[in-house]
């Protein structure tokens, strides 16, 4: 397996505490990974470690065969790895297919001078993003809201007006954290849908962290547990289920949480 | 929201919006020095020429609204440009007219220095760090050498002539029969440049950047914004536009002093931005003529003065939290 993305020792501390301690796995291309856990063990700190949001105390993180680790966000987001965030963030005030095309940033190749004299580069580029944005909204089915303000718009639009700004960016990988996350059954099958067709329909590599065993078991071609900081599991969904110290990690409720 | 132009201020040039801008210049340029001509208060030049180069400043400081950050440090940045103007004069023989983009860059470069650090702070931090720097400028003046102190920079030249290949652009203001007629076009010309300017920034890629940085700076960073870059860069204009208020102030007082700009100006620039609308580019400007001008004529209530000032202000953030401006929007049946 050519790994399109290598975690190496990746190991976070925080004065006495310990919020990631020695994790490596590899990531293929075009895989859907999802890393799991209780609360509190992680989870998150290591995807900020991935997109550059926070730089580890040792170890590196390796985007095909270059260091990431330790770069600040935005040059992480040129080389390609993107991260959408947990929750609803968004341009609130922004309509929705104004924060699609603001995301296109990375692709402008006129000059900031460029757009503010109207050079003929930068007026391309303005059409270009236009027509790229609407695609994206297609492609995601929020045609209907396109001109609403995106403060406006109820919890699963926001979810997917995150990855659509996630997409204008152009990524190779694309980081999703938690996104099933406050969503009913219904929901969350039509999000799993959604972002298998990430993988199959735009060559994306994804990578999620996820509450929602149900759901995850559904989507993931490998799955990475995480407890108390430190890897206890990697493997596919089956090899996860029957994995004794995950059920050990969701103590007692190995039916429910593991969702099988 | 039926069109997408809408919840953006001033997208698009529409044929209102192009009468509005030409009606505007025909009040500055011609309605006001009739106005003024026919009715012998020649008082109001003084006046009106003072907002305009207050509002060029509050510009810069609506500029760093846009970034979401609470610029309370203006008056640093005119003090510094009005001094860098008078010194180059008084000192070194430059024309004003050189002083203008000298003061204005050389404030822009100190802000680079000041803004990377304290940039990085958000919210209130950044304001308190700000209201500081305009006490640091005015100590800094009074101690340095270069300032002469507190007694100022004085008996400062007016205007000269400005002319390319021979051919005079703006005569001399000492040979003009009315010079406040001419400071007050110059200080309106220099406010629809920067203006228009600024209008410019906010409706190009720049100012949607900006708008992104704004609301969000960590999914900014994420979509790939130089997010230190650009808030230095938007630190930077802002203090330029600050340093050309000094030193338009410094023509038309023919002085300046360390106290020339305290912190109770800081603290107006951010009043006119918050009085005309934060959302609106033309906010700081009809804010700080209706402070300014607001403030003049309730001199005819004497010791009341303060009093309906602040009461009228606090009613004003009370029924029009999003600025003057937010009426229009309004009327216009639009959220």
């Amino acid at each position: 397996m050519t790994a399109i993305l290598q975690v190496k020792g990746v190991t976070k501390r925080y004065g006495g505490l310990t919020a990631n301690n020695d994790i490596s796995f590899d990531v293929a291309p075009q895989e859907i990974l999802s890393v799991i856990g209780p609360n509190g063990a992680g989870k998150s700190t290591l995807f900020k470690q991935i997109a550059g949001f926070v730089t580890p105390t040792t170890g590196e993180v390796i985007y095909k065969g270059n260091r990431i680790s330790g770069l600040p966000p935005h040059k992480v987001a040129r080389m390609g790895v993107v991260r959408t965030f947990q929750e609803t963030t968004i341009f609130k005030s922004m309509t929705v297919r104004e924060n699609v095309i603001v995301s296109h940033h990375l692709r402008s190749k006129a000059s900031l001078l460029g757009f503010f004299f109207g050079s003929s580069q930068a007026r391309e580029d303005e059409a270009e993003f236009g027509k790229s944005a609407d695609d994206i909204i297609d492609f995601l089915g929020l045609q209907a809201i396109r001109n609403e303000t995106a403060s406006n718009l109820p919890q699963g639009h926001l979810r997917a007006l995150g990855m659509a700004i996630g997409l204008a960016t152009q990524p190779e990988v694309i980081l999703l954290d938690e996104p099933f996350a406050g969503m009913n059954h219904d929901e969350t099958m039509r999000m799993v849908a959604l972002v298998r067709r990430l993988r199959d329909e735009r060559g994306l590599t994804v990578l999620l962290v996820e509450h929602d065993m149900p759901a995850v078991m559904k989507i993931s071609d490998r799955i990475v547990c995480i407890n108390f900081g430190e890897k206890i599991a990697e493997g596919t969904p089956s090899e996860i289920q029957a994995n004794p110290r995950v059920i050990e990690a969701y103590l007692g409720s190995e039916d429910a949480a593991i969702g099988m | 929201m039926t069109d997408q132009t809408q919840s953006v201020p001033q997208t698009r040039l529409s044929a209102t919006r192009l009468a509005g801008v030409l009606a505007f210049l025909v009040a500055v340029f011609v309605l006001v020095p009739a106005f003024i001509a026919l009715t012998g208060r020649w008082d109001f030049y003084y006046t009106l020429t003072s907002v305009a180069l207050l509002s060029v400043a509050a510009a810069g400081v609506w500029l760093t609204f846009y970034i979401g950050r609470i610029n309370i440090g203006q008056g640093a940045y005119a003090l510094t440009g009005g001094y860098v103007s008078a010194i180059l004069i008084t000192q070194y023989g430059v024309s004003f007219w050189l002083t203008l983009p000298l003061a204005g860059i050389f404030c822009a470069l100190v802000s680079v220095g000041i803004g990377l650090p304290i940039l990085r702070l958000r919210g209130v931090y950044f304001a308190m760090v700000t209201l500081v720097l305009t006490e640091v400028a005015r100590l800094t003046a009074l101690a340095l050498p270069v300032t002469n102190g507190a007694k100022g920079i004085t008996s400062i030249p007016l205007p000269g002539e400005l002319s390319i290949l021979g051919l005079t652009i703006i005569p001399d203001f000492a040979t003009l029969a009315n010079p406040k007629l001419a400071f007050y076009l110059m200080a309106a010309v220099l406010m629809v440049v920067t203006y228009l300017v600024l209008w410019r920034i906010v409706n190009s890629r720049l100012g949607h950047l900006c708008r992104s940085l704004q609301q969000n700076e960590e999914l900014s960073a994420s979509i790939g914004v130089n997010t230190a870059m650009l808030r230095v860069l938007a630190y930077a204009i802002s203090s330029f536009f600050g340093g050309l208020a000094g030193a338009i102030f410094v023509a038309i007082s023919q002085s300046i002093y360390p106290s020339s700009f305290v912190v109770q100006d800081s603290v107006n620039f951010m009043l006119y931005c918050f009085l005309g609308g934060l959302g609106y580019v033309f906010g700081p400007m009809l804010g700080t003529l209706l402070l300014y001008f607001g403030w003049d004529l309730l001199s005819v209530a004497k010791q009341y003065q303060l009093l309906i000032y602040s009461g009228a202000l606090i009613a004003l953030m009370l029924v029009l939290p999003n600025g003057v401006l937010s009426l229009l929007d309004r009327k216009g049946g639009r959220k």
